[in-house]
Formats: C-alpha cells, sequence, structure tokens
C-alpha cells in the first residue's frame, strides 16, 4: 500500500485508512483523464484536493461514490472495494443494490446544489433516511431539524430551495447528505457557484463539520480552507498527483514548479 | 414595511396610452355581435330543435359514455406511457427496444384502424386460450364476451394514445436536470424510486399542458368508436337524432355545445393540476410558507413536535 500522504497526517501512523485510492485510472473515451492517483484519507482526516480545471479531481471525487466507474486501479472505502467485486481474481460489476448500499455510506455536495426543487427544505433532507433507511417520517423530521439548525437554517424548514440563496442552499444540500448519516463526505467546489459574500456561511459549516470528526474530501479553490481546516493537501495536475503533504507547509512552500505558479495564480 | 416619508416624492407618471388597442376592441366586438346576430336570427340553425335536444336522456347518456371512454382510456393511456418512457431510459436494453417498438407501432398506424381491429378481433380469436404452447390449454373464454364494444372502444383508443403519451413524457423526463438523478443516487436511492420520487414529479410541470392537449383531444377522438362499432357516444348519438329529424345542424350544435363544456371543465382540472406540480418552482413567492413554526414547536417541546409537524409542516 503506497501511502504518499500519511506523513501529514495528524492521525496517528498505523490507523488503517478510511478511503484507499491505488493507481487509478480513468478514460473518457480516448482522454485520459486520471493517469494513475494514488492516495489515502485516515478516519477523521480532512484531505483538500487542489488544481487547475481539467485536473481530474472532481472526476476522481465522483469516482469514489460512483457517479462515474474507474478504467483501471482500486478504490477501497471501509476496505470495501467500491464498485466491484473480486471473486477468484476477477473483477464483476455490483448491481444496482450493492452500488446504492455503497453509496449510503457515503454523502455528497455539488456545485450546483442540486436540491430537489419541488421539496421544501425539510423534505429534502427527510427524503432520503425515510425512503433509503426506511426511518419513521417523525424521527426523520426531528434529525432533520436538528441538521438544519447545525447549518444555521432551522428558520427556512418549510422553504422551497428557489426561496433560498444560493448558499442556503448548499447548506441544506450539507445537511441532506449527512441525513444519511455516512462516514465520509465528499464536497465537490462546494462554493465555487456562490456569490463572494456567501462562501464564508458554507466555509464555516464545513469547518464545524471538520471539527466534529467527520472524515472529508474537499475539492476547491479556497487555499484559506485548505490552509486553516485541511490535514493534508493534495495538488493535481494533468491527471495525476503532483504533490501532496500538510497545507501550511505546501502553500508556504511549493516544491514543484506547477504548484508554485498554480499558487501563484490563486493565492 | 417601508413607512412613507412626507418628503418622500413618489412618482406618479403618465402611463403611455394605447389608443389602437380600443379601436381593435371595438372591431372585434362588432364582428362578434354580427355573428350572435346572423345566429340567432337565421332560422335555419332551428334553435327550437336545439333546445329539445341538448338535454335529451339520449344525448346525456352520450355525454356520460363519452367522458368514460375518454378518462379510462386516458388513465390507460397514462399508465402505459409511464412505464413506455421509464424503460426507454432504462440500462436494460431490452426495455428500450420493447419501448421503441410500441411508440413505432402504435403511432405508425391509424387509429381508425386499430380501433377496427379491436372490434373485429372476436372474428379473428373467437376464443381466448392460456395454455402450453401445443401443449394442453388451461383457460379459456369467448372472445366477445371478454372483449365487448366497450372493452375494444376503450383498449384501442388508450394504447394508441399511449404511444403519443410516452413520447410527451419521456421528454418532460429528459427536460430534468442530470444533476437530479446524481443528487439522489448519491444519497443511495435505487433508480426506480429516483424516477418516481424525484425525476418524474419534475417532469410533470412539462408533462401536464401537452397531456391536458391530448386528453381534449381524446375527447374529440371518441368519436371514431363507430369502427368499433360503439353506438352510445355523444357524436354517434346526436349523428343519429339528426338522421331522425332530418335536421343535422342543430344536432351538430348539440354535440358541440357538450364537447365545449367537457373541455371548459377539463381545463379547470388542469389548472389546479399544473398548480399542484409546479410548487416550488412557479410563483414561488407565493408559495405557503411557515418559516419559524416548525422550527420553534421543535425546541419548545422536542417530543410533540413529531405529532404538531406532521400537520403543521405542509407536505
Amino acid at each position: 500500500m503506497t501511502d504518499t500522504t500519511s506523513t501529514a497526517s495528524p492521525v496517528p501512523a498505523g490507523v488503517k485508512p478510511l478511503v484507499d485510492i491505488q493507481g487509478v485510472h480513468k478514460f473518457f473515451g480516448e482522454h485520459h483523464v486520471l493517469k494513475g492517483i494514488d492516495m489515502s484519507v485516515k478516519p477523521g482526516e480532512v484531505s483538500v484536493i487542489i488544481g487547475p480545471s481539467g485536473s481530474g479531481k472532481s472526476t476522481l471525487l465522483r469516482c469514489i461514490n460512483l457517479l462515474e466507474t474507474i478504467s483501471a486501479g482500486r478504490i477501497y472505502v471501509h476496505d470495501a472495494l467500491i464498485g466491484f467485486k473480486e471473486i477468484n481474481g476477477k473483477l464483476h460489476d455490483l448491481n444496482t443494490k450493492q452500488i446504492a448500499g455503497q453509496r449510503r455510506e457515503i454523502g455528497m455536495v455539488f456545485q450546483r446544489f442540486n436540491l430537489f426543487p419541488h421539496k421544501t427544505a425539510l423534505q429534502n433532507v427527510i427524503e432520503a433516511p425515510t425512503q433509503v433507511k426506511r426511518q419513521s417520517k417523525a424521527a426523520a423530521k426531528l434529525k432533520a431539524l436538528e441538521l438544519l439548525e447545525m447549518v444555521g437554517l432551522s428558520d427556512r424548514a418549510n422553504f422551497y430551495p428557489a426561496q433560498l440563496s444560493g448558499g442556503q442552499q448548499q447548506r441544506v444540500a450539507i445537511a441532506r447528505a449527512l441525513a444519511m448519516e455516512p462516514e465520509l463526505m465528499l464536497f465537490d467546489e462546494p462554493t465555487s457557484a456562490l456569490d463572494p459574500e456567501l462562501v464564508g456561511d458554507v466555509l464555516e459549516v464545513m469547518k464545524k463539520l471538520a471539527k466534529s470528526g467527520m472524515t472529508m474530501i474537499v475539492v476547491t479553490h479556497e487555499i484559506g480552507f485548505a490552509r486553516e481546516v485541511g490535514d493534508t493537501l493534495t495538488f493535481m495536475d494533468g491527471g495525476v498527483v503532483v504533490e501532496s503533504g500538510n497545507p501550511r507547509d505546501i502553500i508556504a512552500n511549493p516544491q514543484h514548479d506547477r504548484t508554485k505558479e498554480f499558487l501563484s495564480r490563486v493565492l | 414595511m417601508v413607512g412613507k416619508d412626507a418628503s418622500l416624492e413618489l412618482i406618479d407618471a403618465v402611463p403611455v396610452r394605447h389608443p389602437w388597442r380600443w379601436v381593435g376592441a371595438a372591431a372585434i366586438l362588432l364582428a362578434l355581435i354580427l355573428v350572435i346576430q346572423s345566429m340567432t336570427t337565421n332560422p335555419k340553425f332551428y334553435w327550437g330543435t336545439f333546445r329539445t335536444y341538448v338535454f335529451d336522456v339520449l344525448v346525456i347518456q352520450g355525454v356520460g359514455w363519452t367522458l368514460i371512454l375518454t378518462a379510462s382510456s386516458m388513465v390507460i393511456a397514462i399508465v402505459l406511457a409511464i412505464l413506455l418512457a421509464f424503460m426507454r431510459q432504462s440500462d436494460n436494453p431490452l426495455f428500450r427496444y420493447v419501448s421503441w417498438v410500441w411508440v413505432w407501432f402504435f403511432r405508425g398506424t391509424p387509429v381508425y384502424t386499430q380501433l377496427l381491429f379491436w372490434g373485429s378481433i372476436g372474428a379473428l380469436y373467437p376464443k381466448i386460450i392460456v395454455g402450453v404452447p401445443f401443449g394442453p390449454e388451461l383457460f379459456s373464454w369467448d372472445t366477445a364476451t371478454v372483449i365487448n364494444a366497450t372493452v375494444a372502444a376503450i383498449v384501442g383508443l388508450g394504447l394508441n394514445e399511449s404511444a403519443y403519451l410516452a413520447e410527451i413524457f419521456r421528454a418532460g423526463l429528459k427536460s430534468v436536470d442530470n444533476g437530479q438523478m446524481e443528487a439522489a443516487e448519491a444519497l443511495g436511492m435505487r433508480r426506480s424510486k429516483v424516477m418516481w420520487r424525484i425525476i418524474l414529479p419534475q417532469a410533470m410541470r412539462v408533462i401536464i399542458p401537452p397531456t391536458g392537449n391530448e386528453t381534449i383531444g381524446m375527447l374529440k377522438t371518441t368519436s371514431l368508436v363507430l369502427a368499433v362499432p360503439f353506438t352510445l357516444d355523444l357524436t354517434f348519438v346526436t349523428n343519429a337524432l339528426a338522421s331522425r329529424t332530418f335536421l343535422p345542424i342543430p344536432l351538430l350544435m348539440v354535440a358541440a355545445f357538450w364537447y365545449l363544456v367537457i373541455t371548459s371543465v377539463f381545463m379547470v382540472g388542469q389548472f389546479y393540476i399544473e398548480r399542484h406540480f409546479g410548487k416550488g418552482v412557479d410563483n414561488v413567492m407565493k408559495a405557503p410558507v411557515k418559516a419559524t413554526e416548525v422550527a420553534a414547536s421543535a425546541h419548545a417541546n422536542p417530543v410533540k413536535t413529531t405529532d404538531g409537524t406532521t400537520e403543521g409542516g405542509k407536505q
């Protein structure tokens, strides 16, 4: 198990990684998007991925919860091989039920929120717990109101997404993902579609979540967030990991020219 | 509320005048009066005959049968169309092909021909037999008793319509942003559940107006059931009365009157259905919002909330 990031993690060495990405490649037709990614994330770790657009960072995130299927390599979450079953050295696709089961353990927050517009904030949050986990509506509502409180929106429970600002929508989306009690949260550029003055509220919620011990992989352009909250920082470019390690070290003292160049443009 | 400041001078602008709109309105009104005058004074319309037959028992029964044919064939068509549209988007190639061929066939042959076929199915297959191919027969029925004229008319209209509606539903499903499917799947929802609970309700906004169109079209298409032959619908009854009285015009008016009444009622229904499926999207600022009620009661008494919110939280 090659693990280049473990040195930077505050989590004691020897702890098994929650997410283990090994030699992952992804092709879209002829287009080679991921060219051998190795990465691991320990429980409770906040792993931040930065890089120019087209570097493959979002694709990597989408591969972890099977919105894309990898072309080569392996992804393990909690020791479970994602997307496949290995029988006598041969990989077999998981069926839709098994895929849905794996996704339940992984929460995802999207750049464009993707709230269900025909449902109120509260209905958005209770949808999966009641429909997938078969929780009672009453129990799911109680939990949902706690989560909306946590993201600072308990007074917006009965608002439709169209009645909320972008920042509020994104916080509801975070609450919706948390309602399934995932062990891992993926954030795909969660603040990129927001007006600048709304970014702060969303980052606050993510900080709170990080402090509570949630394992998080965050694709973002918010270098400040990476420096303050990140346990590891991974810089990707052209489908490869250029460097990775302690965020404060990398931001202050990048080792590769490409990292230097990228940071000089975004800082 | 912004308080009105005495020193604040509110704008009281003179609106742009539209004199030609008044001229146009006057011209249309005049034309309308002329049409009404010509219709009321022209004795060949036989309005007395119209009055005699418009509430005739046979005519009212015809209205009833036309409504039954329209409603039941649309129900069959909508159920099939949802199924066909889901199949068309399925990962399973067999489902996709079957759906495609169904639409191709039922849209590609005339509805009149299809109605003739269902009407004469008893002649083609006198008995319906369930059994093992080349083996023993398990059950059998007389085709004529199972597929009588009513069933033939409803099935014929419904299957034909399902092909058109399937395309409308498919367009509706495609109109929903891909991110909705991704978000729901990322939550661990199975695809069928995503389609039913997330995609279809949003697609309905787009699906309702053309489906209303199809329903009103179906109302008039029911007049083709004489091909079966089914002889109780509004058009057949008024035609029969016309040939009995030798007065076709007033009885055409009777039929037209009832079709117009039913269409108007449908349009009212469509308004409410559209409003239901537009919630959260159309006229969103008017949506009923009780922001703090749920949260407040949750803080006040967490145990009681479970009951309080089931009624308080608008579902």
